[in-house]
């Protein structure tokens, strides 16, 4: 399994896609047709009559994908790259090459790095090294506070200024009241949004697992899910009072979709996104005390997964995301109390999502809008969309294609995944992004 | 002893991975070794030539040395194998410890850790059976079999007697593997102590939790009393020492109300005036001291049932 640039690659690239079945929401396409793709950008789509097939035998590379989905390149607003300073975890180079791999064409770097991500001399260092070695769009996620502490506010102007499309301090909540009023109140000046990590950590402690008659059963040390949903409420109450946008981080629990639903209700500037392990997985997958399930939010009931679905469905929440967490080998196999939280998720996203279509809990157009169009809305970046004039970021995939997870397989240097050894349906066959086209042969 | 004598596992890293049937079959053994060691010399041939390692991560005297004598009987070789807690917090890896071990060449790894279900993944990656000594707040079972077999010893029989389990529920790894173990053997359990130590998860068939120890002491049959780790009250689960032992010690003027033959066990080490008065700890009704040897005939018997499963199942 390796990527390949075309022959054309690079900013000149000259493509016409043949015969997919195209699902724009931002043009309302769903159909088969033909894109034309010219010096890396979207040309135009042709869902009536002969397609671009009179353009054949010029310069353009043919590629037929009947019987493939051809969608915009996915988005992922939740990802960690952790570089600088966690190489041995995961690069630049190999995230995005897994990102570009599972059909995302732009990732948000979550600035949990070492120094962390909160001013703007981190984050040029993140772009220029993105611009060098990146495989897809990156747009790095700068931090709520100086060093993630929870006590000043970041520089966010200037990382605004140098890039930065969000803030948060992800995993290390804002535990103060005051401090996450001021962030959603000063965020304003900017029009961008603060993504929250909801978990009131007095109250989850030191909790591994989610609370529950499992955790009592295995002696671990459990997370109760309103540890989520009372910060969830916070927050939402703070975006009322500020006016800010308030983006709710890999919501996992009932509860707090039904925050999140009353909240949009009352007409909070407030957004959501969940990831596919809390779609997909229960609390069950730690029963062996295997650490690769082990994750934060912790995986939770069977009731929680219904209501995760259920929000999807019903639109509470707005964005699937993966929160990829790639860690090292040695970081997972150890103690579970000791082990690092976090899934390598890149890779499986796609096809674990396109269960739900299966499911019938969303339509494939909802599926690219909350993969594709809704986090670009989120960000405010013009992506998300085969519009023509639009960079060619586009994902051909094979929608009954089988195949299995190895996680030794995996691009990511985070080989940490539950779903290691599970048949999946819905590969990836090519990737068009930043003017080259990955052709994912087995 | 009989002819089919083995557990089907590999390792004993739980009594919920049990069945009743292996229980008894434990217990049953053990009693043959229970007469062993009443015997004038103690020690048989029975597992000559196999070693025997105890890997604790935490300090604990008694059920090290329990296993150990448990070997020594059996004329099993064995190796201490005591790792600090501070070389762990210098970074020595417990995959590293494991692969030393597996060097060495033990039979079985007698495994105790402050944290839980890493018996589980040491006997992932071990040939050698892996044998629970203490996990966490997650399971104690060579402690849950030796209670039950005192408790049998004791009482004839564990089916259809009321057991009151006092003290730190939630963290304890001897209330969870008695559970498991006396509710398969068909005991009535109470579990009494304060609301902050008894999470609600514990009440199932055959489980009542109560707050008042008056309640919950009646008609008992056995009263097992927990340890009492200082560090919980730091941590809020109660307000002092004090308080705790006018609500939920075991007093003499208590224990009158469980029935007059009632046995009063612990499985040590105890805090005197904390969870339980002097005057009970060493009155005629406490088996405590019987506890400890009976724990050195039910581990004999859990080594030589998990030697004793076919060699083919060996990985």
């Amino acid at each position: 399994m390796k990527g390949s640039t075309g022959k054309d690659g690079g900013a000149g690239l000259n493509l016409i896609i043949r015969g997919g079945h195209i699902v724009d929401p931002s043009q309302g396409i769903d159909g088969i047709g033909d894109i034309l793709v010219e010096e890396g950008r979207v040309r135009g789509i042709e869902t009536e009559g002969s397609g671009f097939g009179a353009a054949e035998g010029g310069p353009y590379q043919v590629i037929d994908a009947s019987g493939m989905y051809v969608l915009p390149g996915l988005i992922d607003m939740h990802v960690h790259l952790r570089e600088p300073g966690f190489e041995h975890k995961e690069t630049i180079r190999t995230g995005t090459m897994a990102a570009v791999r599972g059909g995302f064409t732009s990732v948000c770097c979550m600035p949990n790095t070492k120094p962390v991500n909160d001013n703007e001399t981190v984050t040029e260092f993140i772009l220029r090294k993105a611009y060098a070695e990146s495989a897809c769009y990156i747009y790095p996620v700068g931090a709520v506070t100086k060093g993630q502490d929870g006590e000043e506010l970041a520089e966010m102007g200037m990382m605004r200024e140098a890039g930065c499309v969000a803030f948060s301090d992800d995993g290390r909540p804002v535990m103060n009241s005051l401090l996450m009023r001021r962030a959603l109140e000063y965020s304003k000046a900017f029009g961008v949004p603060i993504i929250s990590h909801a978990e009131d950590l007095s109250l989850s402690s030191s909790g591994v697992m989610n609370e529950g008659p499992l955790s009592v059963e295995l002696g671990l040390r459990g997370v109760p899910a309103e540890a989520e949903v009372i910060m969830i409420k916070r927050d939402i109450e703070l975006a009322g009072l500020t006016g800010g946008r308030l983006h709710v981080a890999h919501v996992s629990t009932a509860g707090g979709i039904d925050a999140l639903r009353e909240a949009k209700k009352r007409g909070i500037a407030v957004t959501a996104e969940t990831c596919p392990h809390y779609f997909t997985l229960t609390e069950e997958a730690v029963r062996d005390y295997n650490t690769d399930a082990k994750v934060n939010p912790p995986l939770r009931t069977e009731r929680d997964v219904e209501a995760v679905k259920e929000g999807l469905a019903d639109g509470t929440i707005d964005v699937i995301a993966t929160d990829h967490a790639p860690h090292h080998r040695d970081e997972k196999l150890c103690e579970f109390d000791r082990a690092a939280s976090g899934i390598s998720g890149l890779e499986t996203a796609l096809p674990l999502s396109l269960r739900l279509v299966e499911e019938g809990v969303l339509t494939m157009g909802q599926l690219v809008l909350k993969m594709a169009l809704t986090p670009a809305a989120i960000l405010g970046i013009g992506r998300g969309t085969l519009k023509a004039g639009a960079d060619a970021d586009i994902v051909i995939l094979d929608p009954r294609r089988e195949f299995r997870v190895e996680s030794e397989r995996l691009l990511s240097l985070g080989k940490n995944t539950p779903f290691d050894g599970w048949l999946l349906k819905g590969a990836v066959l090519m990737t068009v992004v930043k003017g080259r086209l990955y052709r994912w042969d087995d | 002893m009989a002819e089919t004598v083995h557990l089907k596992g590999k390792d004993l890293l739980g009594m919920r991975a049990l069945s009743p049937a292996e229980t008894e079959l434990i217990l049953d053994t053990a009693g043959g070794f229970r007469d062993v060691l009443k015997r004038d010399i103690k020690k048989v041939p029975t597992l000559r030539g196999k070693t025997l390692v105890n890997l604790f991560f935490e300090p604990s005297t008694r059920t090290r040395t329990s296993f150990e004598l448990a070997a020594k009987r059996l004329s099993t070789d064995v190796i201490n194998f005591s790792v600090s807690m501070s070389s762990v917090a210098k970074g020595e890896s417990l995959i590293d410890t494991a692969a030393t071990i597996q060097a060495l060449g033990a039979d079985f790894v007698v495994i105790r850790h402050p944290a839980s279900g890493v018996p589980h993944l040491l006997s992932r990656r071990l040939r050698a059976s892996v044998i629970n000594a203490g996990d966490g707040t997650n399971e104690h079972p060579t402690q849950a079999l030796l209670d039950a077999f005192t408790i049998r010893e004791r009482k004839g029989r564990v089916e259809g007697l009321r057991i009151a389990i006092v003290g730190d529920i939630l963290h304890s790894r001897v209330a969870r593997s008695n559970i498991h173990c006396l509710r398969s053997l068909g005991a009535e359990i109470r579990l009494i102590g304060p609301p902050t130590l008894i999470p609600g998860e514990f009440v199932q068939p055959g489980v009542q939790v109560f707050y008042s120890m008056d309640e919950g002491l009646e008609g008992a049959d056995v009263v097992m009393m927990l340890r009492i780790q200082m560090e919980r009250q730091d941590r809020g689960f109660f307000p002092t020492t004090d308080e705790y032992f006018r609500l939920w010690g075991l007093t003499r003027e208590r224990l009158r109300l469980a029935r007059p033959d009632a046995v009063v066990m612990h499985p040590g080490p105890m805090n005197r005036g904390i969870e339980i008065d002097s005057g009970v700890a060493d009155s005629p009704q406490s088996v405590i001291l019987e506890q400890v040897t009976n724990g050195i005939a039910v581990r004999m018997a859990v080594l030589y049932l998990l030697s004793g499963r076919p060699q083919e199942a060996r990985v």
